[in-house]
């Protein structure tokens, strides 16, 4: 049997808190009911007090967590570097905030830190001596469009290597898995005037993987693409699809995967990011984290109708347990 | 991001005395996922019927008092948070024009891990309650 758990991010239900529509402990209270327990956290978004946090505090939250049977997974950091007009932070500011979010995450009872995947492999070295003694993973996010396989990504691996740490790794987006052009994306810039054919060239372009510089050259200059249409051929920048097959290599890296998705069928399939073929992978190579829903559909749909995180998220978890007891199940008879 | 729901439209009123307005207020959400401290909003741009006002015109005050945006710069302690409503107000003479008018709110934000500025949008047919 799998180990993989199951979670739930709340930047999923972003357009309900935003709205004011669901709090905290109603995300919480539904991911429990989901069986996807696993709570992933942005104090910058769901701590309103953000960076002083009282003990009490840290306490309603645990007390909230235990109330509905769930449990922390993951804290998503940010960092600042352009707090001020026109300079960057130093280096010391730089790892004097992460060290801050590394404190906050222990308090938390959290051990898988969420780092921007903009911060330097040199500055994370700096602060695996404290993420040791706070127990803390610090994961850098391998977003689209990097991916696993980017030399930036590499170069953090290669630290953490070096320094011989079980504190310092990657976390995967799926994102960087995207199959299939997102419906979602495609409606959204017919709606803002996107001609048809247009947007089915794009797509067609993505399907067949084709490097994106070539497509957007097409759709800006030989099909006299309007703005609508080059906005959307641009998007191909950040649709990268990379080899599942490379999940077992960077496994021993990561703790937790931010299950990024922009809209669920009815029928429970994510017509975009092949899970379909990392959720084999993961289970094949015995992975043991937790799978965190992060939908992002909001953006997309929010212009023209009601957004609904909750049945979203519940869609992709029904996903979620399918394909993990047919990989399961493949594995015992193979 | 949000940015349909930026302006809160019911929330439109005349600031000053009664019978001579000097501005206007209102309220509005951060659009961004999370909170961002009050020195990255580099930009808060207020227009009416497209004509935009000056940037020294407008205030922002999340709960801890009003500042300008240059003030802002380097409120380094002051967080605007996720979903949260603060007031801008606008030095207007006169207050806000009678009638129905558009109402234009253009945030720019500096967000350390994007190469541009975040910039979000909202404009609203807006009239002073009667």
């Amino acid at each position: 049997m799998s180990s993989i758990k199951r979670g739930v991010s709340l930047y999923s239900f972003q357009e309900e808190m935003f709205l004011g529509q669901m709090n905290v402990e109603d995300v919480i209270a539904f991911a429990a009911s989901i069986g996807a327990p696993g709570i992933e956290i942005l104090p910058e978004q769901n701590m309103p007090t953000f960076p002083t946090i009282t003990d009490t505090q840290v306490g309603e939250w645990r007390d909230m967590l235990a109330r509905h049977g769930a449990h922390f997974t993951c804290y998503d950091m940010f960092l600042d570097t352009k707090l001020r007009k026109g300079e960057l932070l130093s280096d010391d500011e730089q790892v004097d905030s992460i060290k801050r979010d590394l404190a906050l995450c222990n308090r938390l009872g959290i051990r898988n830190m969420r780092v921007l995947i903009f911060v330097r492999p040199d500055i994370l070295e700096r602060c695996v001596p404290f993420a040791e003694q706070m127990d803390v993973h610090m994961g850098v996010e391998v977003h689209a469009p990097w991916h696993l396989e980017h030399a930036w990504i590499l170069r953090t691996i290669d630290v953490a290597e070096r320094l011989g740490t079980q504190h310092l790794g990657i976390l995967p987006d799926m994102g960087v898995f995207m199959k299939h052009y997102p419906p979602e994306f495609r409606a959204r810039f017919e709606r803002q005037g996107a001609r048809p054919e247009v947007a089915q060239f794009i797509v067609d372009q993505h399907e067949q993987k084709i490097m994106c510089e070539y497509t957007i050259y097409e759709v800006a200059v030989k099909l006299g693409g309007n703005k609508a249409e080059i906005a959307m051929a641009e998007t191909l920048r950040h649709a990268p699809y990379a080899n599942p097959k490379r999940i077992k290599d960077y496994a021993p890296y990561f703790r937790h995967i931010q299950a990024k998705f922009y809209g669920m069928t009815e029928d429970c399939t994510d017509p975009t990011i092949a899970y379909d073929e990392v959720i084999p992978e993961l289970v094949r190579c015995g992975w043991k984290g937790t799978l965190s829903s992060e939908y992002e559909g909001n953006r997309w749909i929010q212009d023209v109708m009601e957004v609904d995180s909750r049945e979203q998220v519940r869609r992709q978890h029904v996903m979620f347990e399918n394909l993990i007891a047919k990989a399961d199940a493949e594995l015992e008879t193979a | 991001m949000f940015d349909k729901y930026l302006i809160d439209a019911a929330s439109l009123r005349n600031t000053g005395p009664a019978d001579a307005p000097t501005g206007f207020a209102f309220e509005a959400k951060l659009g961004y996922y999370r909170g961002l401290g009050l020195s990255m909003v580099e930009k808060l741009d207020v227009s009416i019927d497209g004509e935009p006002l000056s940037r020294e015109a407008v205030r922002l005050d999340e709960g801890k008092g009003a500042l300008t945006l240059d003030e802002m710069e380097t409120a380094y302690e002051r967080r605007w948070p996720f979903g949260t409503p603060a007031t801008i107000l606008v030095d207007h003479p006169g207050g806000f024009p009678a009638g129905e008018h558009a109402l234009s709110l253009l945030q720019q934000l500096r967000v350390s891990y994007l190469p541009f500025p975040a910039i979000n949008t909202d404009s609203k047919t807006v009239a002073l309650a009667a």
